[in-house]
């Protein structure tokens, strides 16, 4: 991972490639690296869509080792949902892939001309782009069946589905699976509208030839990977729950909790939960002959995922995470996963981010568009998406695009950017994250979720105001830290209750770099990228007024606590200062 | 009283038929989970009417309880 592959599609005479040394950039991975080249390189006043926003793409610090769950690729520029700094982080192939053939980051730059669509191969002899003017309009799947062959199974792909090349602010850069599928997503932020604002359909990463990035020190890494592996299997949420149910099961514990937003975050119970729970979704996916444990990307040794069939035991879909189930199930007042299966799949083909698109159906039943619970009617609308209508380019713009054209308040979002499956008046800690976090609202910026209601890394009431500044300010730090390393972010929950896990995984870095970095470091780390994710936002216009949930969260109480979001505001402003 | 009952994700068999169980007045969170014979080392999230709660928690006629095992996702 030395050099970075610079691909300027504005360059005289058709887009150009250059490689070049990692230079001032050595030392960081993931979102570190992706955030520091776009607050250098990215005018933060520049239109999203514009030739000087660039699209960075790159796999953490650790991607391509033996490290185990290392596999996490992020993707970042200036976010036209937000039109702030954004990392968008994916699990899936890519990451790996990319890591073996030597690349540090793609980096998409320059003017596109408006017309021609690209399609770049990289293989271990280097990097290719060729006109492919053919794909147009393709789906992720149908780019899939096209190119399957050409990227094998050691490859990946990475590609825009429609939404991308209609440069909808809602819109992913689609990752593959191992099994070559286009079902891991840089979802977020409308990181693919950019990608399609450099013309660049498809990424083909041949991985044939490459070989596992080796560590500088073997005996070192080689322990603490294997001490870490252990502190991943012996945690009962990383070693058990996931594998076995997958993240849907949250769904009853939230709604348990009474934090599970419902009806466009109207009420915090959904009657019908138990209908599109984890449990009910594995009994189902087993009893259809699909699997219920399984791993996006090799490597992985949670393995949270899943293969969901429908009646005849076909493939549909991967298994839906828990934001999807939640997007477009409780918060659409939708109880039926076989429609929920199907609006997955609609969207990852599309290349649509299921929470922004099930926030966005909400919003457009809020408005009457459709009623609580249609879901053939919200099948129609993504099919919309799609395909491109008026209708449908609308809401491929996101939550607060839609909420705008019908004239509603009530847009669960911040900085545009629509809220996931925790409702922040019920579940406090998670709000000052969604209000605060440089991404616009995002659960996984700092997951409060995990100490406000799962109880894991300590225990802090979910309803009180008190201390939730600070929890998410250390869960931001930590998380920014270990999106830079490639691992999963579900990593924390073993990391948060178990020191020597934790200690493990600052092992693994120094094994494969050399380095004797220590916690400090790490915590350095994290508000390095912090500190650079703000200034661009700063530079880009955004102010303390940005950092906060929309008024109505504050107004309306939410049942079955009746509570409203009372994080002070001056708190909010505390959160990044250290 | 009678009150509502849950078990969920891996200890989902210890769910009583009908979800429901009639207790006699001042029972805790604690004598329910002995009377079900939930194996205390597996139970993580007590919820009491959507509130978590310690086991020593004295149950009300109508109480909707919670039970589950250490779970996490995202």
């Amino acid at each position: 991972m030395d050099k970075i592959l610079r691909i300027d599609v504005g360059a005289d005479g058709g887009p150009a490639l250059r490689e070049e040394p990692v230079g001032d950039y050595a030392g960081i991975g993931g979102r570190a690296l992706t955030s520091t080249i776009v607050c250098k390189e990215v005018p933060a006043d520049c239109h999203p869509l514009g030739p000087e926003n660039k699209l960075v793409i790159a796999p953490g610090l650790l991607s391509g080792t033996a490290a185990v769950t290392s596999g996490r690729l992020s993707v970042g520029c200036k976010s036209p949902l937000t039109g702030g700094i954004k990392e968008a982080n994916s699990g899936g192939q890519g990451a790996q892939v990319l890591a073996r053939l030597g690349y540090a980051a793609i980096v998409l730059e320059g003017e596109w001309n408006g017309e021609d669509l690209y399609k770049v191969t990289i293989t271990k002899d280097g990097a290719t782009i060729e006109t492919a003017n053919e794909l147009k309009m393709k789906t992720n799947y149908q780019l899939m069946e096209k190119f399957q062959e050409t990227y094998g199974s050691s490859g990946a792909m990475l590609s825009i589905g429609t939404a991308g090349e209609m440069r909808l602010s809602n819109s992913t850069v689609a990752v593959t699976d191992k099994e070559g599928r286009p079902t891991r997503h840089a979802g977020r932020g409308g990181v693919g509208a950019v990608m399609g604002s450099k013309g660049v359909k498809v990424i083909l990463l041949d991985g044939a030839g490459t070989s596992m990035r080796q560590p500088v020190d073997k005996e070192a890494f080689s322990d603490a990977n294997k001490r870490f592996n252990e502190g991943l299997k012996k945690h009962a949420v990383t070693g058990q729950g996931l594998p076995t149910y997958g993240t849907n099961v949250l769904t009853n514990v939230l709604n348990e909790a009474g934090g599970y937003p419902t009806y466009n975050f109207k009420q915090g119970n959904f009657p019908d939960a138990d209908k599109i729970s984890g449990e009910t979704q594995a009994e189902l996916e087993i009893s259809r002959g699909g699997v219920s444990t399984h791993g996006c990307h090799r490597g992985c040794s949670i393995q949270c995922s899943g293969t969901f069939l429908d009646k005849d035991g076909n493939y549909v879909t991967k298994q839906p995470e828990y934001e999807t189930v939640w997007a477009h199930g409780g918060n659409c007042g939708i109880c039926d996963l076989d429609a929920i299966a199907t609006l997955d799949y609609l969207d990852d083909d599309f290349g649509l981010d299921t929470i922004e698109m099930g926030v966005t159906i909400g919003v457009a039943m809020e408005a009457g568009l459709l009623k609580f619970g249609d879901a053939d009617g919200a099948i129609k609308l993504v099919k919309e998406v799609g395909a491109g209508t008026p209708l449908g380019r609308i809401l491929g713009s996101g939550a607060a695009t839609a909420a705008r054209a019908y004239g509603i308040e009530k847009a669960p979002v911040v900085k545009g950017q629509g809220m996931p499956a925790y409702d922040p008046r019920a579940v406090k800690g998670i709000g000052v994250t969604y209000a605060t976090s440089p991404m616009g609202a995002d659960h996984t910026a700092g997951y409060a979720v995990a100490t406000n209601i799962l109880k894991v890394g300590g225990d802090v009431d979910p309803l009180s105001s008190e201390g939730q500044a600070a929890l998410s300010q250390n869960l931001q730090i930590a998380t920014a830290a270990v999106d830079s390393t490639g691992m999963c972010l579900f990593i924390a929950f073993a990391v948060l209750d178990q020191p020597e896990t934790f200690q493990a995984l600052i092992d693994i870095i120094n094994g494969c770099y050399g380095l004797s970095l220590t916690a400090d470091d790490v915590v350095a780390l994290g508000k390095s990228v912090l500190e650079k994710e703000r200034d661009f936002n700063a530079r880009a216009g955004f102010t303390a007024a940005d950092d906060r949930l929309p008024r109505y969260f504050r107004r309306e109480q939410l049942p079955p606590h009746n509570v409203v979001f009372d994080v002070p505001d001056q708190e909010l402003d505390q959160v990044f200062q250290w | 009283m009678i009150i509502t009952l849950n078990c969920f994700a891996s200890l989902k068999p210890y769910t009583p038929d009908g979800g429901t169980l009639e207790l006699a007045e001042g029972t805790t969170v604690e004598a329910v989970l002995t009377r079900l014979g939930i194996p205390q080392e597996e139970i993580r999230l007590i919820f009491v009417n959507s509130v978590h709660v310690s086991p020593d928690t004295v149950l009300k006629d109508g109480d909707r309880l919670g039970i589950f095992p250490p779970v996490g996702g995202g």
